[in-house]
């Protein structure tokens, strides 16, 4: 895309028109959050966390797979060492979202500190991802942004305290596909943000670099390692 | 099983320390950043970036449902435009599949 592009997208402004289409913009993804988030809830109550360390782990950490991880490895004693390979997983695991909110500061970075850094807290894959399409559209109010954020941590947190409370009611997600769900929303958010031949190598190499680390290195670094290698590639190979 | 008084809350506590420094840093550290025109490509080409990082591997790992059932969302959408259209078409066609012994 030329630099005037880069000009003459406007500076951002907070508007509820626009928190009102980020929130019916996240209403598709709704249904995939909700299935992860009762699996999160069911995992808290099945690991002997209780209600409110369950609540309280989900309003500050609000990352649904690290924590799914996390208590997956969840250790009976809390050591130094212990904590700090609690935090490196999540680091690893959430390191994507280095990626994805700097992403989000040259069209973000204008806007007042208290706003936009308790709002960066809510930042999910689904809101970045609808965020960034409707930045791609031409689109700058931040509502869009805060709104998407806002509903996604909304249906997050009913669906962490029911699967809590219903534990093991859960049925098996496997069975109507719902495990699935977030991969397919993503996947489906490629068709808008397609822009021709060119951008897809980077998409291309991004998705190459991902397989090669899952398979030699493993763990959770594929997705970071791999969305840049793509940025990397985009920013190189789409030379006008 | 019994845990320390302080274990849990001192877990959630480092645990969104860390998460939160992933969700702040990037857009903190970026701001220091030289604006330049590939710095623009590349912001560009991350989300598409994102997601085939994130699925190419689900898709080995978890083997021909995902690839079918991805495969049909991404038609649905191309053909209608109607993302939550394509979502339901996506799961449908996993649960069927499932049903069905694949």
């Amino acid at each position: 895309m030329s630099k005037d592009h880069d000009e003459s997208a406007r500076a951002p402004f907070v508007s509820r028109a626009g928190f009102n289409l980020g929130a019916r913009l996240a209403l598709p993804v709704l249904p995939g959050m909700i299935a992860f988030g009762l699996a999160v809830g069911a995992t808290a109550a099945r690991k002997g966390l209780t209600f409110l360390d369950n609540l309280f782990m989900n309003l500050f950490v609000y990352a649904g797979m690290s924590q799914i991880v996390a208590m997956e490895a969840w250790p009976e004693r809390f050591g130094v060492v212990a904590l700090a390979s609690l935090a490196l997983l999540c680091i690893t695991v959430n390191a994507r979202m280095l990626l994805m909110s700097a992403s989000l500061q040259p069209w973000l970075g204008a806007l007042p500190a208290w706003q936009i850094y308790p709002g960066l807290h809510i930042l999910t894959d689904p809101s970045w991802l609808i965020s960034m399409s409707y930045r791609a559209r031409g689109g700058s109010d931040a509502g869009v942004f805060f709104g998407a954020s806002a509903i996604a941590a909304l249906a997050w947190m009913s669906a962490i305290t029911i699967g809590y409370l219903a534990g093991a009611l859960i049925a098996d997600p496997r069975r109507y596909g719902i495990d699935l769900v977030m991969p397919i929303f993503f996947a489906a958010m490629l068709v808008p943000l397609w822009r021709g031949g060119r951008r897809s190598i980077a998409w291309l190499i991004a998705g190459v670099v991902a397989l090669i680390v899952q398979q030699f290195i493993g763990g959770w670094w594929f997705m970071v390692i791999g969305a840049l290698a793509g940025a990397v590639a985009g920013g190189f190979l789409d030379e006008p | 099983m019994s845990l320390d008084g302080f274990g849990v809350p001192s877990a959630i506590l480092v645990m969104a320390l860390a998460t939160y420094s992933m969700r702040a840093g990037g857009f903190w550290l970026m701001a220091l950043m030289p604006r330049s025109p590939r710095l623009q490509r590349m912001i560009e080409a991350l989300p598409g970036s994102v997601v085939t990082a994130a699925v190419l591997p689900l898709i080995v790992r978890e083997g021909p449902v995902a690839a079918l059932a991805i495969a049909v969302a991404g038609a649905v959408m191309l053909a209608t435009r109607k993302d939550l259209l394509a979502v339901l078409a996506g799961m449908a066609v996993a649960a069927i599949a499932r049903a069905a012994g694949l």
